[in-house]
């Protein structure tokens, strides 16, 4: 029962920096500047390195042979544990900026409580991941800036982006009883504290880009149950297209 | 007429290294902007790296054409880009 | 009358340095055909590398495993990283990266045509990183040491960097060609798209060449397309053999008596419809180009507005 929850929480962790390198992934080419493409890439790179730490682990937790490319391409939709934010598409650079600045506003105060977690592999995963992701923190505060206080095409494309994805971001605090029992077992973090971080942050860094902070507003998002948008779907299909099309290869 | 981003020139000391050299060139709109890019596309991630970024209209640069005698020596500002490289070390290796 | 023509100063030391190998740097006097020459060719040089990022990624989100994922990923940022220097290079010679953009998204510049062919399966993964940057290895190798230092130099860091593409893509077909029937049938299918469009690579034949001269004086060329196109197809044909796959040429045959194989004839027709624009990727290509810069307009402009804002409020404080 404890090996479930356990593997539950690396799928959770797991899955939100794959789900967010995959729409990453989709930019590669597109960006506004070659320098921002190489940035964006970096970015999704240090994701799925990230992605198969955490799944290479849970391989070996569940046995049977399973490898990560299992667990990364081969669950069914309910059966993936990021949250909706991450689905988001790449509408305009404005949204890549807006979903990754709130993800990483959430994801270093996470990598933070986890680099303690009583599960050393956790905590060797999340020291690793720190270094890289103060840096996509960094990105994507300058660049919320750049776009909340530039021209005012910038600002109000970045207003209408937080704007949409403001209520998504609820679902990060939002526990479910798997965070429940990993955070009692202090492996897991606490959410809590993360929100804490989490609203401090946003607040000053909305505010020097001169970007109001929306208000707070019910959402039904359950990525971290398994119910996701329909984004998910999508994603998916092109994600696991190959392993799907010939099972049981070797790549 | 579209203004693009500036031009700084780069300068990286490895983690080994003694000084900082010239590897080339991006456009930023600013500084901090500047130094990300130059760790993008000049350091890959590598740890202890210490970069500097200049914009490249603020380098001044001397003419180092030989038979300078038929020449003005002159203090100029760099066409673009600076003179003063320095061959990588990969070129040893090549 | 035969007017002799002094050689200016200028030029008599340009020769020079030409002659005795050294590098010609951003600030030296150079002839006005030196300069657009290799404006021109780094110029085509970068755009390649930066054209070239669209058929590999396209299938970064479709790759079949989180490893092959990945060092794609990191193959194509590197190409990114390639068009960026290149750039860098061109711009030493006078002209501004906007100006390039408008080059290639016009059609006014060249890129490597190869790219104008659709990357259709995973095999073409391997096809490419094995063909393609093979080929293109080949002539990065020369320009190492070629005369315009800021060139040479992007060269020898681009160098350092290629070997692993090759060598990705070539691991690619040998996992396919060691695995399932369906898999070797893939591999074979991308080298049969891949094969002649890899030769075109080197440019026409070396009778219909113009300007190789003077390639060859100022270090663009050490080789004649003919001399490197036939170096690739001896490099190659025992790679496909350790691979277990047939290269799509009836004609291919060793020759004793040359050293070399002996290979069919290019479709000469394909080739320079390609190089027209007629390829069938060539619109699609640009096409992305244009849009990713026009769609990105409105975010250089407010980096730079933002820039200038910080830039004022030190003033304001400093005052």
């Amino acid at each position: 029962m404890m090996k479930q929850a356990q593997l539950q929480y690396l799928l959770l962790l797991a899955d939100n920096p794959l789900i967010l390198g995959q729409r990453l992934g989709e930019l590669c080419g597109h960006g506004p500047s070659l320098e921002t493409d190489i940035a964006l890439t970096n970015i999704s790179l240090d994701l799925l390195g990230q992605v198969r730490n955490y799944l290479q682990y849970a391989a070996e937790i569940h046995g049977e042979g399973k490898t990560e490319d299992d667990f990364a391409f081969l669950r069914l939709e309910h059966e993936y544990r990021n949250v909706v934010l991450v689905e988001q598409p790449n509408t305009d650079f404005a949204w890549v900026i807006g979903r990754q600045f709130l993800f990483d506003a959430y994801h270093l105060p996470l990598l933070n409580q986890l680099a303690t977690s009583k599960d050393s592999q956790i905590s060797a995963i999340a020291t690793k991941s720190l270094k890289e992701v103060q840096y996509h923190h960094r990105f994507s505060k300058e660049w919320i800036k750049r776009l909340g206080d530039g021209t005012e095409e910038s600002h109000s494309r970045m207003q209408t982006a937080i704007r949409t994805l403001w209520p998504y971001t609820n679902e990060l605090f939002t526990e479910t009883e798997v965070e429940r029992q990993m955070k009692e077992l202090g492996v897991g973090a606490n959410l809590q504290l993360i929100k804490t971080e989490f609203d401090a942050y946003v607040a000053e860094v909305l505010s020097e880009a001169s970007l109001e902070k929306p208000a707070d507003v019910w959402s039904k998002a359950q990525g971290k149950e398994g119910i996701h948008s329909e984004h998910l779907g999508y994603i998916l299909s092109e994600m696991q297209y190959m392993q799907r099309t010939y099972p049981n290869m070797v790549w | 007429m579209k203004k693009e981003w500036p031009v700084w020139e780069v300068f990286i000391r490895t983690k080994s290294g003694l000084d900082h050299r010239h590897v080339g060139s991006i456009h930023a709109a600013d500084g901090k902007m500047a130094i990300e890019n130059a760790r993008d596309v000049y350091t890959r991630r590598k740890e202890g790296v210490s970069i500097w970024v200049v914009p490249s209209k603020s380098i001044v640069a001397n003419n180092p054409d030989e038979g300078g005698e038929l020449f003005e020596p002159a203090m100029d500002k760099a066409y673009r880009h600076p003179t003063f490289y320095e061959l990588p070390e990969e070129l040893g290796h090549m | 009358m035969e007017l002799v023509k002094e050689l200016s100063e200028n030029e008599k030391i340009f020769e020079a340095k030409i002659e005795a190998g050294q590098n010609i740097e951003p600030k030296d006097w150079m002839p006005e055909k030196y300069r657009s020459t290799h404006i021109r060719q780094i110029s085509q040089h970068a755009h390649s590398e930066v054209v070239g990022m669209l058929p590999e990624g396209n299938w970064i989100t479709r790759a079949p495993s989180l490893k092959r994922k990945v060092t794609l990923l990191a193959k194509v940022q590197d190409e990114g990283g390639h068009g960026l220097y290149l750039y860098s290079a061109a711009e030493t010679l006078g002209i501004s990266r906007d100006e390039l953009y408008e080059q290639l998204l016009s059609g006014k510049a060249k890129y490597s045509s190869i790219f104008n062919y659709p990357a259709v399966t995973w095999a073409d993964m391997g096809a490419v990183g094995w063909l393609v940057d093979g080929a293109a290895i080949m002539n990065q190798v020369m320009l190492t040491r070629t005369s315009y230092g800021p060139y040479a130099r992007a060269m020898v860091r681009i160098c350092k960097e290629e070997s692993f593409h090759q060598r990705q893509g070539y691991e690619i077909m040998l996992t396919l060609c060691k695995g399932t029937d369906a898999q070797k049938k893939m591999a074979q299918d991308a080298l049969n798209r891949w094969w002649w469009p890899s030769l075109m690579m080197f440019g026409p034949r070396d009778e219909e060449s113009t300007h190789t001269e003077q390639a060859i004086k100022w270090k663009i060329k050490l080789k004649t397309n003919d001399e490197l196109r036939q170096q690739f197809v001896d490099q190659t044909v025992p790679q496909a053999t350790l691979l277990g796959l047939t290269i799509p040429d009836p004609n291919l045959k060793w020759n004793e008596e040359r050293g070399h194989y002996d290979f069919g004839d290019l479709d000469w027709n394909e080739f320079w419809n390609v190089v027209a624009g007629n390829g069938p990727c060539n619109k699609e290509r640009l096409e992305a180009k244009r849009k990713a810069h026009e769609n990105g307009a409105w975010v250089r402009e407010a980096a730079l507005a933002y820039a200038e804002k910080q830039d004022q409020k030190a003033f304001r404080v400093a005052v």
